[in-house]
């Protein structure tokens, strides 16, 4: 990168921070008005009970349970893609790495606030950790949420640590200034610190991938290890960290697409990345295409009687639509709009993410929900309306990630400079793995 | 490795396999809940449902309601009207299973679910966080969520306990625990004693007896002889509630 782009770089990345313009309060006002609106409904729900929701003896599982995973998946593909494209060196990475990093934490905050606000008794959150059945799923979700959440926190902060010094340095004083030096953990950029810095975001992203596909697995096994048709399946764990990493690329696509918007950093990211991300893309919804076909193929074909009703109420009967709906438009359309090449690339990256998005949430629905409604009994039907109660909560949550992405970068850049300095430095210090892919295809 | 393989078991060797060596060490509190008091004599309550004499009256479900101040929507245990595929028509009462293997208890994250001693699966609602797996991991639906506050009462024994959960404590589950606060006393549960068509039996497994209020019968040959089923007997679970059938429906189990 030349000079003046890198200084350029650097103006753009630093932009965001500390401004307060007209549009900033907006969003900010818009998104928090929505997140307060949830809270409200969340409030609401705590002092009446459960029964403000549509959740029944039948169908005890909801909304909630749904947003739960779909939020943490969203997570995943975060930190996965900023994981992966660190361990293969990619070099076009370098302005894509923060805001992944930031939205997998976004999500996750959003996510795992969900079992709680399942919980008949939230008062009693505490038991968990006081009376742990370690045989129960559930348990194994706390554990590794949790882990999951300290170590993608970690993921965020070291590569953040350089930028926090220059931040620091860049601002004239006052308090904000010590807290920016606070942060930065005396970072001065010694070949010292830059080796164990590197050691150390090596580390994370090796460990957050283990640890991402056993968050997922967990969640998975929640619902694989009950006798209910069609949850009782062996693919289920592989099953839901290809979602999880699917819906987590599209919501990369889209908040790299926004941000590269309104925050003017179109120089920086460019067509070319949305490209590989939309490569990603495709080669995480063929992967989970071909599950579903393997889990239905293999449940459908012998037809167990307690397989035999999902599946029906899921291909022909009451749940049609929304599989249909999600299997077309939400898996099939995405996957052509972003494989065909033309023009557009960047448009239809981000109309194929929002579809990918909006059908994990319909799949989601389509595991939780008739996996309940379905008659244990065989005689009774469930049935499950969501409450105003619990889509303004869904509503609220969804609001949240974009608000605390507004806020964060309020106050830290929105891409790495360090990142990208150290990118440029690569080729000389060692080759990358695939030069081809990560200088040539772009072009 | 010797010897069936328990879920404890797989558990374990998974655990040591991961490297997770606490999975086996936290095991005991969730698995060895059975262990036989010395003292007492110890019974082992099942029981038996004669699906030729149910008529479909409900009346064991208002009984099991007054005895445990249900609401109306809490059917502890619950009559379904049955049409299966061979055309048959036949009602069929469902209580707890009280499992021997339940499902219900080992998803359990704090253990609210427990076995005592004469093998009832008993819910702690003082520690149910009521997350509700349980109500997904029971494959007979016999778990009850309290969305609502639930009828109030005057518990005679002070706090509501396990073996008398009354009034049921809003935001945990509840289910049918064979009227255990009237069988350690020698009386009926209250289902059994509220059917006219006697058709529902309490017994015990360690006498091999049960009875249903009028007769008395020697619990092993009544199920041999009348060709007593378990349902969904392949899932695993062991039921402790056998059905006898005799409309001609197809047999479950």
């Amino acid at each position: 990168m030349e000079r003046r782009a890198h200084e350029r770089y650097i103006e753009r990345a630093m932009w965001s921070i500390g401004r307060g313009d007209r549009n900033f309060w907006i969003a900010v006002l818009v998104l928090g008005a929505m997140v307060a609106a949830g809270i409200y409904a969340w409030v609401y729900q705590i002092q009446r009970g459960l029964w403000v929701t549509g959740l029944n003896q039948k169908v005890s599982w909801g909304f909630y349970i749904i947003n739960c995973v779909f939020f943490i998946g969203m997570s995943y593909g975060g930190a996965m893609t900023s994981a992966i494209l660190r361990l293969t060196n990619a070099k076009w990475r370098a302005p894509l790495t923060r805001l992944a990093e930031t939205t997998a934490v976004a999500a996750l905050l959003v996510g795992a606030v969900y079992p709680i606000i399942d919980m008949g008794r939230p008062d009693r959150f505490l038991n968990i950790v006081l009376y742990p059945q370690v045989g129960s799923p559930v348990v194994w979700d706390v554990v590794a949420i949790s882990t999951y959440m300290l170590a993608s926190l970690v993921f965020l902060y070291l590569p953040l640590i350089p930028d926090l010094a220059t931040t620091g340095a860049a601002l004239k004083g006052g308090k904000l200034q010590r807290i920016y030096q606070l942060l930065a953990l005396g970072w001065k950029g010694t070949p010292g610190q830059e080796r164990s810095l590197q050691r150390g975001i090596g580390i994370m992203a090796v460990l957050i991938i283990p640890l991402a596909v056993s968050v997922h697995s967990v969640l998975a096994w929640l619902f694989a290890v009950t006798a209910r048709g069609g949850w009782h399946s062996t693919i289920f764990a592989p099953l839901f960290v290809l979602a999880a990493m699917l819906s987590g690329v599209a919501a990369v696509i889209l908040v790299v697409a926004a941000f590269r918007k309104v925050y003017g950093l179109q120089e920086f990211i460019t067509a070319k990345h949305f490209r590989y991300l939309s490569y990603l893309l495709i080669a995480l919804g063929v992967g989970y295409l071909y599950f579903m076909v393997s889990e239905y193929l293999t449940e459908g074909y012998l037809l167990e009687a307690d397989t035999t009703p999902v599946l029906e109420a899921i291909f022909i009967g009451t749940y049609a639509p929304a599989f249909w709906t999600f299997t077309t438009v939400g898996l099939i359309l995405p996957l052509i709009l972003a494989a065909i090449p033309g023009r557009f690339p960047i448009g239809r990256a981000c109309l194929a993410s929002g579809l990918v998005i909006g059908g994990m949430w319909l799949k989601r629905f389509l595991i939780v929900v008739p996996g309940m409604a379905e008659p244990v009994m065989p005689w009774d039907w469930g049935r499950y309306a969501p409450t105003w109660v619990e889509i303004t909560i869904t509503i609220g949550s969804a609001a949240a990630i974009p608000l605390i992405l507004i806020i964060f970068f309020r106050f830290f850049p929105v891409m790495s400079v360090h990142e990208m300095e150290e990118v440029e430095h690569e080729p000389e210090r060692r080759p990358t793995l695939q030069p081809s892919f990560a200088e040539g295809a772009g072009k | 490795m010797a010897g069936p393989l328990t879920r404890r078991r797989l558990l374990g060797t998974l655990g040591g396999v991961g490297g997770t060596a606490l999975a086996a060490g936290w095991a005991p509190v969730a698995f060895s809940m059975t262990a036989p008091a010395a003292t007492k004599k110890t019974r082992q309550w099942a029981m038996v449902i004669d699906l030729r004499r149910c008529d479909g009256c409900k009346k064991c479900t208002q009984a099991c309601q007054e005895t445990h101040h249900l609401p109306q929507t809490f059917e502890w245990i619950k009559v379904f009207d049955v049409k299966d595929t061979s055309g048959a028509s036949y009602f069929m009462p469902r209580p707890c299973f009280q499992c021997e293997n339940a499902p219900c208890l080992r998803v359990c994250p704090v253990a609210a679910t427990f076995k005592d001693d004469e093998g009832m699966v008993l819910v702690d609602q003082d520690r149910c966080i009521g997350c509700r797996m349980c109500m997904a991991a029971c494959p007979y639906g016999a778990r009850y969520f309290n969305y609502n506050e639930p009828p109030q009462y005057d518990n005679p024994f002070g706090h509501p306990t396990p073996e008398f959960p009354v009034p049921q404590q809003k935001g945990t589950v509840g289910k049918c625990m064979f009227c255990v606060h009237r069988t350690e006393d020698g009386v009926l549960p209250a289902c059994v004693e509220a059917c006219g068509m006697n058709a529902l039996y309490i017994g015990d497994l360690v006498e091999d007896v049960a009875t249903n209020g009028v007769e008395t019968v020697r619990l092993s040959t009544f199920l041999k002889e009348n060709d007593a089923f378990r349902y969904k007997e392949e899932l695993g679970t062991g039921p402790r509630v056998w059905y006898i059938a005799g409309h001609g429906q197809l047999l479950e189990g």
